[in-house]
């Protein structure tokens, strides 16, 4: 735990992207989601340009595409909807390969697949260059409420300390001749799940309180935001990201 | 269709019906945030901390229901409202949800709104209406507790889901024709077996805390019947 709060999706690299201060990687990646979204879902050039952006992001990242694409599989689960979508859909049909696929269907699949993997592309290439730690000052300089980045704080702090407690709880019940095995464990860990939300409770209780008798006053001190908050000219480099999609975005809205 | 049960991922839901609940999501928890700051003190702030964590952690076990195709997961709603209250539990669960967006990729930013409606806000005021009534109505006894517990979570997972149905039906990029009650007995069949491991789950973990730390389980601060603190009468009488 003491080796800095970094989350399983950091990668500990230095590069232009890793420099940039957290609040603009936020802004840039909320900002080129959006513009994704809304681009029309049959401007499938323009969807290639965004692939070109977050490849050349990644590029600069040094994040590797084997990297991403294995971690982009948490999207799996609406790939499958996608694929049940022109079964399903409504409408007008066409004949694929032998089926009556329909139309709005496929462009409905379409559409999930590609807004949703430029979306958790978009959102890895944050995961992978933004410590959790960072990314809290990010969302405390985008003036975001401080109950609501305390809040986080205590829940990133926290994980750390819910795992290592279940993982003590574990280790006892293990020691005194249980045997889990597979789905076993499961029953183990239910039946001690109200344990070890306590234990993790009085932990975290105790880590809180020796927080407040150093000042801690509901906001992390300067000290531990490092540098200051981003100048005009890092605004100016992380805009272009967004700015360049915004401008596909509506180059395909005025296209169809 | 079955596997909607993770967070609605960008291109579910159309443009605008998204931004309404966006802007939706973003007025009920601005209200959340100026309440909720009345609410957090030094017992609840530590105590909101290990929900939003608790949260997290069961949200990442997407456990697979019968097929390999069909997957859910444990929303939280109604343990935060039981432990943390409905203001700092709603805003506990949009944490989630905006950390699993930013990093995780988990939920599409743009549908952030969608997600924080349906979990944050109608998962935890559904239970904390739910826990409200049951706790006036049930005994007092841990039986009482665990019984609100589970009804409360098993309700609030539904209502839920059956909010994704209803903004699918808003703004569904894809016509489905007259599937849509297809979808909403789907979601809502799925989600009662999720509700229900989410309500044995929730009951476990609050009878046990309520048993040993009474004073940490909100829903039991607040909703102490006339409290009868003051009948007890000062020996003496010296004042």
């Amino acid at each position: 735990m003491g080796a800095g709060h970094a989350h399983v999706l950091y990668r500990e690299a230095t590069s232009p992207v890793h420099r940039l201060p957290p609040e603009v990687k936020i802004a840039a990646m909320v900002l080129f989601t959006l513009a994704v979204v809304a681009t029309p879902r049959t401007a499938f050039w323009a969807f290639g340009g965004y692939a070109l952006l977050v490849a050349a992001v990644a590029a600069l990242a040094r994040v590797g595409p084997g990297w991403l694409l294995s971690r982009a599989a948490i999207e799996l689960p609406f790939v499958l909807f996608a694929v049940a979508l022109p079964f399903l859909g409504a409408g007008e049909r066409v004949e694929v390969a032998g089926l009556a696929l329909s139309v709005d269907g496929l462009l409905g699949g379409w559409n999930i697949v590609a807004k949703g993997t430029l979306g958790v592309l978009a959102s890895l290439l944050l995961a992978a260059t933004t410590t959790t730690r960072d990314l809290i000052v990010g969302l405390d300089r985008l003036r975001c409420p401080q109950i609501v980045t305390q809040i986080a704080t205590f829940m990133l702090r926290y994980l750390d300390v819910l795992v290592g407690e279940a993982r003590r709880m574990r280790v006892a019940r293990v020691s005194r001749g249980d045997d889990p095995r597979f789905l076993w464990q499961l029953r183990g860990f239910a039946a001690g799940v109200g344990a070890l939300f306590l234990r993790a409770f009085e932990r975290g209780e105790r880590v809180y309180l020796a927080m407040l008798s150093r000042g801690y006053s509901g906001r992390m001190p300067a000290v531990w935001q490092g540098a200051g908050a981003a100048s005009a000219g890092q605004w100016l480099v992380g805009a272009t990201v967004p700015l360049v999609a915004a401008g596909i975005a509506a180059t395909a809205v005025a296209l169809t | 269709m079955e596997t909607l049960a993770m967070h609605i991922s960008n291109g579910i839901v159309n443009g605008p019906v998204a931004a309404v609940f966006a802007a939706f999501a973003l007025a009920v928890l601005t209200l959340c945030v100026l309440r909720g700051r009345r609410d957090l003190d030094d017992r609840l702030a530590p105590m909101a901390g290990l929900v939003a964590a608790f949260i997290f952690a069961v949200q990442m076990l997407n456990f697979p229901i019968f097929t390999a195709g069909v997957s859910g997961h444990l929303l939280g709603g109604a343990l935060a409202a039981l432990l943390v209250g409905p203001w700092v539990g709603a805003l506990c669960v949009a944490v989630v949800l905006v950390v699993q967006a930013l990093v995780f990729g988990d939920g599409g930013v743009a549908m952030l709104g969608l997600n924080v409606t349906n979990m944050a806000v109608l998962g935890t005021a559904a239970a904390y209406l739910l826990i409200a009534l049951l706790l006036r109505v049930l005994p007092r006894t841990p039986a009482g507790l665990a019984v609100t517990a589970f009804v409360s979570a098993l309700v609030s997972v539904v209502v839920a889901s059956q909010g994704f149905v209803l903004q699918y039906w808003l703004g569904g990029t894809t016509d489905l024709g007259g599937n849509l009650a297809g979808l909403a007995g789907t979601m809502a069949g799925v989600h009662l077996l999720i509700g229900i491991g989410e309500g044995l789950i929730t009951a476990t973990t609050v009878v046990t805390v309520a048993k040993v730390r009474p004073d940490l389980v909100y829903a039991l601060r607040a909703l102490r019947p006339a409290a009868p603190a003051p009948v007890v009468p000062v020996a003496g009488g010296a004042r």
